[in-house]
């Protein structure tokens, strides 16, 4: 599960408890001390009373997703690269042009213009990946000498740069990607399989290293700039982010997010245009590889946002952000996604409800790794919830944890139950008991017995404990309360039949009910349990609750790292190699500030 | 009509007080509050029934608003309804009503889940049918440009699906504001809203008339054919076949063809992979002139694209694009200008390019001819028959039939036989499960003798594979060897060999004896199987393994109908009443299912003479096999089983004693 290895390394998810006075501190608070902040906080959080800050930065996207230690490590006859067809240039004959440092300053422009030309040609890296090899060391040097030189000269990016540098760009990375290539047959699965690298990298890295030096310049002015980086350029960038080598995908994020706080004039384009690369990939594709990446960006813009959030943007949480959620391969950007959707809560609370219902139409039915993500992605939202905004979502929020809770699947059951340790949300439900016990008892009272996994048991008593503590009388009444409601039910489902009985019956006097012939009778819903529980059971749950929640309470804080993988594939040694080598150009975005 | 009813006698819960005419509505409110997703989606299911009960009329001025105002749910739920909905004209009061049926359909046309929305567009399609021409334009054409002009974009893309249903009835007036509308969806800011028209575009040319097809459709279709997305243009190739089809030959040349080159070296290799996938559509669209100056030149480029997917996509139609070349000159051009790329091919880098065409190329032989196929096609095949990749292979095997009509097979066998044994002793069981699969239609073409000589031990090594389903397959391709060869074939060929491996020490191998049993049986006959089948299957009996033992009973039971009997009385029922007391239970189990029936094929045997002993038997029989066969049952204790061996004799004892014994095992 991707998830959990993910958690390892984000930056801590909201630290509990560092502001509510019930906290538990049950995560020491240990948890921010170990993590990188290299960059400085851009802006300190809108002041709020009882909300605790959360991070400044998206979680980063991981480079490699499939932890290598698992399956066999092999070198693969075949290396996992392709390349799009660049169209390569006829003449590929360079010539080794002088240094820009040994140059006579005056003629310096014109020698770099010229070098920035020289690099517009195009090699083959994938049919004869040992063509040209001279000359492709001519454009690799050329390229490494431009990357210093643009980082450690001053005043060399004059106007006659622009369109040259830009151009460069371009020719050598805009191009159509080429098909996904899984060597296994089936299709490429973002969530398991190993990327297939860009064969052409060690010159598309420079170019991507050049312009990033060349965007981040302090001789660079957006004003010229924005005549070469219009919306055509921002479309063709864009289009890039679904590429499989994740060290492109990385450079793009970057590049992009140094675009989008340059150019105030593009923002609007370029939030327009990733919302249509999500809508395509929620509603029609199910595929791209860049989403994570993607919302990290977003992330970052999310928090620059202004108060009052303009409608936009609500819109693009609820009609955006939300239907994410349902896409099969959420695990591939949850940290990512999770991170935008509780931006928008801290920055905004009255958005709250609708998130909440929007998850509970979106909550898996049978995915269950995908129904943890969910829990972890609710327990977030939790944690920053005002309790205004909990009292008016709580109802079906809590029908739906009664059913996480039921989960067969123990890892649901008990993700789910890992809340009642929670103690902000502990004393949400205090505060709620009238209204919240009365859901969550039936689920737990049924399922301290019949569950099979012996560590949700304890983990179902000790939340029942809790609740017993909360209010004894409350408590008796729930369990008084479950054993009526138990002897109803079969007298409903006897009386739901009958009206339908009723209902066929008037329509049979209907003269076109042969025409319609009504679908065949559904199946009764039969309740799996047997047994009522008497008034001794309850004594014996209310003395099993304290022996066997107390020792569930030691154990439960060995939190065991989750981890599921469908299927061993060898790994590729080049693969993870490449991966490894690539350097971040920045560990974090920061927040890109929105103009007022 | 509903008031016939009179005041209800069951619980007035969801009625509301006494007034039973509001009763079916407010049962479906309550329902659909109901938590269980399932009971909404049952309650839905059941919409027909309510309306039934409701009438016409009440359905219109009741049921359809509350549905339109009030429903939020899942869109399970709201799938089942959009569905429903299209069905629903009658229980309206029939088309001068069909109109009612819109509202609640145009909103579900703008939910956000693809599936809700075009299930809605599909309901909206079939019900403008329904319209007479005035409510069309009164009510659904309305509709149309509401979901044209909506906010949010999947109104729109709804949209793009109704106007070629309302147009053809629409006024000229009418018409040319639908027309301006749709050409304002090919031209829409979200890139979803004009993939959604580009693929509709097509649909909707077919029903313009011509001069409206040149003068605004060809102009949207240059437009989307050089869209910014490419995801667009690629769409722009599929109506170019409907908009091809409606042109003159003139028109075409000048209208389409130079979108449709450019489409064929579109930088995208998607928009070329979409070319060369409607490549033989294209071809029958523009007619055979065009064909030969511009779409041969084009195919050739796509076999040669430097995509491997435009490649593939392009050789799979290759014997499509020669079959339906004008049979003048048609050797000629294949042979001159098609041929030699395919020979390009036959040695490609990529193996879904090989097989691609391996799955075609034997096609080409039907065409050209045997002087051909034999001069220039047959050095290819055999090339393919060697390639590395065995799927490659395995497709020129599957295709041997085409080749065999021309030239016969056995200018190929020299070189099959190394490409078959090949195959089947390939480390992946998938590729040997599939030359399994050919082996019948390989024995039918080259002949008894030849089989024998060459094949028919691969036949009987795939019986010991290692891997079950192979196994399983070898047993299944033994019996259709022998419908082909005959019974007196499998008697002196596969019979004894099958019946050998009884003895063999491994008892998968034993056990798939009994599934060969199992298939031959009924191929082989009667004689072979009671004279050399069934005493060996009898033997089998005492195995030592429980699996093989239950498995003999199964088999017992299979081959029961073929044996007559004497054989099933004196041989077969001794055996089964000994596995019926096995110590396992499984075997217990089986044994008893064989012997019902056997019991009842005995009856069947018996029962001209017999004919009035048989309801009450046939009662009993039934209970027993409709039995579920719960866990921890049959542990071994309990009386049933003396019961068993005390009565060996009759028939009829049998049947009792199976009665006693379930009526004492099941309480």
């Amino acid at each position: 599960m991707p998830y959990k290895l993910k958690k390892e390394k984000e930056p801590p998810k909201l630290a509990k408890g560092t502001a509510k006075p019930s906290s538990s501190g049950k995560d020491g608070g240990g948890e921010n001390a170990d993590e990188p902040q290299p960059q400085p906080q851009p802006q300190p959080q809108p002041p709020s009373s009882n909300k605790r800050p959360s991070n400044s930065t998206p979680p980063p996207t991981q480079l490699s997703k499939i932890k290598y230690s698992g399956g066999p490590q092999i070198v693969k006859k075949e290396r996992r690269q392709s390349s799009s067809r660049f169209n390569l240039s006829k003449n590929r004959e360079l010539q080794k042009l002088p240094a820009l440092k040994d140059s006579p300053t005056q003629e310096r422009e014109e020698l770099f213009i010229q070098k920035l030309r020289q690099c517009c040609v195009l090699f083959d890296f994938v049919s004869d990946p040992l063509s040209d090899l001279k000359f492709k060391e001519v454009k690799r040097a050329g390229l490494n000498e431009m990357v210093e030189y643009i980082t450690h000269s001053r005043d060399v990016v004059t106007e006659a740069i622009y369109p040259e540098a830009v151009t460069m760009f371009s020719v050598n990375l805009f191009r159509t990607l080429p098909p996904s290539s899984n060597p296994t047959g089936a299709e490429f699965d973002p969530e398991e399989d190993e990327p297939t690298l860009e064969a052409a990298w060690p010159h598309l890295q420079l170019v991507y290293e050049f312009f990033l030096r060349f965007l981040e310049s302090p001789d660079f002015q957006p004003n010229i700039a924005k005549k070469y980086i219009d919306q055509k350029f921002v479309l063709a960038l864009l289009d890039l982010f679904d590429s499989e080598d994740p060290r492109e995908r990385d450079f793009l994020k970057t590049i992009l997010h140094r675009i989008y706080g340059k150019f105030l004039g593009l923002r609007a384009y370029i939030r327009r245009q990733i919302n249509h690369i999500f809508y395509r990939f929620i509603y029609e594709t199910e595929h791209h590889n860049g989403i994570a990446e993607l919302l990290e960006i977003l992330g970052s813009i999310i928090n620059g946002f202004a108060l009052p959030l303009k409608e936009e943007h609500k819109m693009f949480l609820i009609r955006v952000l939300l239907p994410l959620h349902k896409v099969k391969s959420l695990s591939v950007y949850h940290p990512q996604l999770a991170y935008c959707v509780v931006q928008f809560l801290e920055k905004e609370s009255s958005l709250t409800e609708p998130v909440i219902v929007g998850l509970l139409k979106f909550w898996p039915k049978t995915h269950s790794p995908k129904e943890v993500m969910f829990l972890n992605e609710l327990e977030e939202i939790l944690d920053v919830i005002e309790p205004s905004e909990f009292s008016k979502v709580m109802e079906p929020l809590f029908r739906q944890l009664a059913k996480c809770v039921s989960s067969p699947h123990f890892q649901v059951a008990e993700r789910a139950l890992y809340y009642w340790n929670n103690e902000y949300i502990m004393s949400l439900i205090s505060d709620n008991a009238a209204r919240v016990l009365p859901i969550m008892f039936p689920a737990l009272y049924r399922n301290s017995k019949s569950h099979w996994n012996k560590t949700i048991h304890g983990l179902i008593y000790n939340a029942l404990k809790l609740f017993m503590e909360m209010n004894q009388k409350l408590f008796d009444d729930c369990t008084q309360q479950y054993k009526a409601e138990k002897q109803k039910g079969r007298f409903r489902m006897k009386e739901r039949e009958e009206m339908w009985q009723k209902i066929e019956e008037l329509a049979r006097l209907n003269p076109q009910y042969p025409m319609f012939r009504a679908p065949p009778p559904l199946p009764p819903v039969y309740s799996m349990e047997t047994e009522t529980p008497t008034a001794e059971d309850i004594q014996l749950l209310k003395r099993t609750v304290e022996t066997e929640a107390v020792q569930m309470l030691k154990d439960i804080k060995k939190e065991k790292v989750l981890l599921r993988r469908k299927s061993e594939l060898p790994q590729d040694v080049y693969t993870i190699k490449a991966l490894e080598a690539h350097k971040r150009a920045e560990e974090f975005l920061t927040a890109s500030q929105e103009a007022l | 009509m509903a008031g016939a009813a009179g005041p209800g006698t069951g619980p007035g819960a969801a009625g509301g007080d006494g007034d039973d005419s509001l009763y079916p509505i407010a049962v479906l409110i309550d329902e659909l509050r109901n938590e269980d997703v399932q009971l909404r989606l049952n309650s839905i299911k059941k919409l027909s029934t309510i309306a039934l009960a409701l009438g016409v009329e009440r359905t219109r001025t009741e049921l359809l608003p509350f549905l339109t105002d009030t429903i939020y749910d899942e869109d399970e739920v709201l799938l089942a309804l959009a569905e429903q909905l299209g069905n629903f004209t009658g229980l309206v009061g029939g088309p001068d009503f069909a109109h009612c049926l819109l509202p609640p359909l145009e909103s579900l046309a703008t939910v956000e889940e693809t599936v809700v929305r075009d299930k809605a567009v599909e309901s909206l399609r079939q019900i403008s049918q329904e319209h007479t021409p005035v409510a069309l334009e009164a009510h659904f054409v309305p509709l149309v440009k509401r979901l044209a002009s909506g906010d949010w974009f999947t109104s729109r893309t709804s949209a793009c699906g109704l106007f070629s249903v309302c147009y053809p009835r629409a006024s000229n007036a009418v018409k040319a504001e639908i027309r301006q509308h749709f050409r304002s969806l090919c031209s829409d800011d979200t890139p979803m809203v004009r993939r959604a028209a580009a693929s509709k575009l097509g649909e909707f040319a077919k029903v313009l008339e011509l001069d409206s097809v040149k003068s605004e459709i060809v102009p949207l279709f240059t437009n989307l054919a050089s869209d910014e997305q490419d995801s667009v243009r690629l769409l722009a190739v599929e109506a170019c076949v409907s908009i091809a089809q409606l042109l003159s030959q003139e028109d075409l040349e000048a209208l389409v063809m130079p979108t449709l080159r450019q489409a064929a070296e579109d930088k995208s290799w998607r928009v070329r992979y979409m070319v060369a996938d409607k490549f033989s559509e294209l071809q029958k669209a523009v007619g055979p002139k065009i064909t030969l100056n511009d779409l041969i030149p084009a195919f050739q480029n796509l076999l040669k694209d430097c995509e491997a997917e435009v490649r593939a996509a392009a050789a799979h139609k290759v014997k499509e694009l020669c079959e339906n070349l004008p049979a003048e000159g048609r050797e000629t051009i294949i042979m001159n200008q098609i041929l030699p790329f395919i020979k390009e091919l036959v040695s490609d880098t990529n193996q879904h390019v090989k097989s691609a065409l391996a799955s075609v190329i034997m096609g080409l032989s039907t065409i050209l001819g045997k002087e051909n196929t034999i001069e220039h096609l047959l050095p290819l095949f055999l090339a393919q028959l060697k390639d590395e990749c065995p799927e490659v292979r395995l497709n020129i095997i599957s295709n041997l039939d085409c080749v065999n009509e021309v030239i016969g097979i056995r200018q190929l066998s020299q070189s099959l036989l190394p490409a078959i044994v090949e195959l089947a002793e390939d480390a992946k069981w998938r590729v040997r499960l599939a030359i399994i699969e050919y082996m019948p239609l390989l024995a039918g073409q080259l002949g008894m003798e030849f089989f024998d000589e060459k094949l028919n031990s691969l036949c009987m090594a795939w019986l010991v594979d290692h891997v079950y389903a192979i196994r399983e397959a070898a047993t299944n391709n033994l019996m259709k060897l022998v419908q082909k060869f005959g019974t007196e074939w499998a008697q002196n060929t596969i019979v004894p060999k099958v019946l050998v491996m009884a003895n063999d020490p491994n008892y998968l191998h034993r056990m798939t004896t009994l599934f060969c049993i199992n298939v031959l049986s009924e191929a082989c006959g009667q004689e072979i199987t009671t004279k050399q089948m069934l005493p060996i299957v009898l033997k089998m009996a005492g195995d030592q393994v429980a699996n093989v033992r239950f498995n003999v009973a199964k088999s017992l039971q299979k081959i029961g109908p073929i044996l007559d009997t004497d054989a099933l009385q004196e041989e077969v029922k001794p055996v089964l009443q000994k596995l019926g007391q096995d110590e396992d239970m499984d075997v217990k189990y089986f044994a008893q299912e064989a012997i019902s029936a056997v019991a009842q094929r005995l009856r069947k045997l018996d029962c001209s003479a017999k004919a009035s002993e048989e309801p009450s038997a046939r009662g009993a029989d039934k209970n027993h096999f409709l039995r579920p066969r719960g866990p921890g049952e049959d542990t071994g204790k309990g009386p049933a089983h003396q019961l068993h061996g005390n009565t060996r004799d009759t028939l009829a004892q049998l049947e009792i004693a199976e009665l006693v014994h379930f009526s004492q095992s099941g309480d």
